[in-house]
C-alpha cells in the first residue's frame, strides 16, 4: 500500500517568493498493492514531480509518502538508498548507460549492492528472458530500437525484485505499436510478479489500456480519482473532459437540431469486431443514428474512446437505443444534455 | 640568413647533431611529456570531478567557500603564462627535485601548469553526461561515490580520451618551452642550436619532429576515443 498524504511541493523562486512554483498542492492518494495505478495530466500538471516525491528524488515541501508503513520522508539517506531497491523506476528516455552492454546495464543495480558478478549476470540473463531479449546480452543500447531499450530498462528495474515500479512517461517516446507491446509487458509483470505499477502519462490511451484506477492531476491538484471505467464514462472535471474528449467533446460539433436526441457512447475496451453496432441499431430497432463526432481507436481487438450519436426521434427512441448499445460488454452510454 | 641554413655545410653539421643528440632528445621529450601528463591527470581528474559533483545541484554538494576556493586556484594557475610560471615555481621545484635545472626538474612546472587545465577538461567532459542518467542512478540507490565511478566517469570515457589528447599535445608544447630552464628534449635543441647559435636547419628538424609527435599523439587519441564510444553503431 502506498499512501500519499497531504503532499505539497513548492519550488522556490530565484529570489522573489512571488516566483515560487507550487508544483503539487495537498495531494492525497492511496494506491493498493498489486494494482496498476495511472496518474494523468497535461504537461506541467506536476505528474513528474509527484512520481519523484514517491521515491524522494524530490523532497516534498509538506506531507509525506508512506510505502508499506514506512514513511519515506523520514528515512536517512542510507535507508532511503536501500528502500530504492524496492521502488524502482523506468523513464521516458530509457536512461540506459550507453557505454555498457545490455547485460551490464541490468547488472548495474546489483553491482551497487555488491552482488557477485557471476550471480548478477545469471540474474540478468533471467531478466533478459522475461523481457524477451535474450539475444541482446552483449549488444550496446545504441544498437537497439527504442522499444528494446525500454525492455532493457524494465529488466534493470526488476533486477532487485522491487515491490513498486514507477513508470514515468515510459511509452511517450515510442510509436503506438511499440507502446502497446511495452504496456503488455508491464501488465504481464504486474500479473506474474505482483509488482504495484504507478503509470505516469499524458496519454489517455495508456490509462485505458492498462490501469485499474486513475488520478487526474491539474495544476498540482488531484481533480478526479476513481476507477478508470467510471472516470471515462462520466468525467466530472474539466481536466478529465479534456483528456477523455481531446477534441473538445461535443462543444465543437453541430448545434442540436429540432427533435434530435444525443447520446455519448463510451467504449472501454469493447470487442470491436463482433457486430456493426450502428447498422444493427437501424436494422433491428429502426433507429437511425448519425455520428456527430467520434474519437475511438482500436488497441488489439478492442475499441477505446467515445462517439456522439444524434438520433432523430423521441426520448423513448433514445432510451431504446441506449439500452441496445449497453447490451454490448464494455460499452457505456450516457445522455448528452448540454 | 635563412638562405644559409640549407648549404651543404649546414646539412653536414645538422646530420652530425642529429646522429649524436636527437635520439636522446626525442626520448626526453616523450618521457617528460608523458610523465608530466600522467601526474597532472592524477591531480586534475579528482579536482575536475569535484568541480562538477560539488555544485549546489550536484550529486555531492560541497561547501560554497570550498568550491569558490577551488575555482579561484584553478583560474589563477591557468592565467599565469607558462614562461613566468616556470620561474615562479623554481623554489618548489628545488624543494621537490633538489635542483631547479634539468630534465627531471622541468616536470614540476609542467605538472603545475597542466593539472588546472586538465581539471577544466575533466569538468567539461563530465558535464556532458546526461543528467537523466544520473537521476536514474540516484533512483536505483547509488551513493555519490558510486555515481562518480560507475556512471559519470565511464559514461564520459570517449570525451575524456579526446580531452586527454588535447592535454598531452599542449603539455608537449610546454615541454619544448622548458628548454629555457635547462629541460631536455627537442625544445632544448631547437633553442640551443637554432636560437642561440643560428643553426636554423637543426631548429627546423627539431620542430618538424615535434609536429610529428603531436600528429602521432593526436591520431592515437582520436582512434582510441572513437573505439571506446559505444554510442556509435559499429
Amino acid at each position: 500500500m502506498i499512501e500519499i498524504k497531504n503532499l505539497s511541493k513548492t519550488f522556490a523562486g530565484r529570489s522573489d517568493p512571488n516566483e515560487d512554483v507550487e508544483a503539487l498542492k495537498n495531494v492525497n492518494l492511496s494506491i493498493p498493492d498489486g494494482s496498476i495505478y495511472g496518474i494523468i495530466g497535461m504537461s506541467g500538471a506536476g505528474k513528474s514531480t509527484l512520481v519523484r516525491c514517491i521515491n524522494m528524488l524530490e523532497r516534498p515541501t509538506e506531507g509525506t509518502v508512506i510505502i508499506d508503513g514506512v514513511d519515506m520522508a523520514a528515512l536517512s539517506n542510507k535507508d532511503l538508498r536501500a528502500k530504492r531497491k524496492e521502488v524502482t523506476m523506468i523513464f521516458q528516455s530509457f536512461n540506459l548507460l550507453m557505454q555498457r552492454t545490455c547485460l551490464k546495464n541490468i547488472c548495474f543495480p546489483l553491482e551497487l549492492i555488491g552482488v557477485k558478478k557471476a550471480d548478477a549476470e545469471r540474474r540478468a540473463m533471467e531478466l533478459l528472458e522475461i523481457v524477451g531479449l535474450p539475444d541482446k546480452a552483449n549488444a550496446y543500447p545504441a544498437q537497439l530500437s527504442g522499444g528494446q531499450q525500454q525492455r532493457i530498462a524494465i529488466a534493470r528495474a526488476l533486477a532487485t525484485n522491487p515491490k513498486v515500479l514507477l513508470c514515468d512517461e515510459a511509452t511517450s517516446a515510442l510509436d503506438p505499436k511499440t507502446t502497446h507491446q511495452i504496456l503488455e509487458l508491464i501488465k504481464e509483470i504486474n500479473r506474474n510478479l505482483g509488482i504495484t505499477c504507478i503509470v505516469i502519462t499524458h496519454q489517455m490511451s495508456v490509462i485505458e489500456e492498462i490501469c485499474g484506477r486513475v488520478a487526474i492531476l491539474e495544476k498540482g491538484v488531484v481533480v478526479e480519482e476513481g476507477e478508470v471505467a467510471d472516470v471515462f464514462a462520466h468525467p466530472k472535471s474539466t481536466a478529465a473532459r479534456h483528456l477523455v474528449y481531446p477534441d473538445g467533446g461535443n462543444s465543437e460539433i453541430l448545434a442540436l437540431r429540432e427533435g434530435e436526441q444525443r447520446i455519448r457512447v463510451v467504449f472501454n475496451g469493447a470487442v470491436a469486431t463482433e457486430r456493426p453496432l450502428i447498422a444493427q441499431l437501424a436494422k433491428e430497432l429502426g433507429i437511425e443514428a448519425s455520428i456527430l463526432g467520434a474519437n475511438t481507436k482500436s488497441i488489439g481487438e478492442r475499441a477505446y474512446g467515445n462517439m456522439i450519436l444524434g438520433i432523430m426521434g423521441s426520448r423513448d427512441d433514445m432510451l431504446r437505443a441506449k439500452e441496445y448499445l449497453e447490451s454490448v460488454a464494455d460499452v457505456v452510454v450516457e445522455e448528452v444534455t448540454e | 640568413m635563412i638562405e644559409k641554413a640549407f648549404t651543404a655545410q649546414a646539412w653536414n653539421e645538422a646530420i652530425a647533431i642529429i646522429q649524436s643528440e636527437f635520439a636522446l632528445a626525442v626520448w626526453e621529450t616523450l618521457y617528460v611529456t608523458v610523465l608530466a601528463t600522467l601526474i597532472a591527470i592524477v591531480i586534475g581528474l579528482p579536482l575536475g570531478v569535484l568541480l562538477v559533483v560539488g555544485e549546489k545541484n550536484g550529486v555531492l554538494p560541497l561547501p560554497k567557500w570550498l568550491m569558490a576556493f577551488l575555482g579561484a586556484v584553478i583560474n589563477i594557475l591557468r592565467s599565469v603564462p607558462f614562461l613566468i610560471l616556470m620561474i615562479l615555481v623554481i623554489p618548489l621545484t628545488r624543494a621537490i627535485v633538489g635542483t631547479s635545472v634539468g630534465t627531471v626538474a622541468s616536470i614540476v612546472p609542467l605538472v603545475i601548469a597542466a593539472f588546472p587545465f586538465i581539471a577544466r577538461l575533466v569538468e567539461s567532459s563530465l558535464r556532458e553526461v546526461n543528467p537523466n542518467i544520473i537521476e536514474m542512478a540516484q533512483s536505483t540507490g547509488a551513493t555519490p561515490f558510486q555515481i562518480i565511478v560507475k556512471v559519470m566517469i565511464p559514461e564520459s570515457v570517449p570525451s575524456l580520451i579526446s580531452n586527454a589528447t588535447i592535454a598531452i599535445t599542449t603539455i608537449l608544447g610546454y615541454s619544448a618551452m622548458s628548454g629555457i630552464i635547462g629541460g631536455g628534449g627537442l625544445g632544448k635543441i631547437a633553442i640551443n642550436y637554432g636560437y642561440y647559435r643560428y643553426k636554423y636547419l637543426v631548429m627546423f628538424i627539431a620542430v618538424i619532429l615535434l609536429v610529428l609527435i603531436v600528429e602521432i599523439f593526436q591520431r592515437i587519441g582520436t582512434k582510441l576515443a572513437v573505439k571506446s564510444d559505444k554510442r556509435l553503431k559499429h
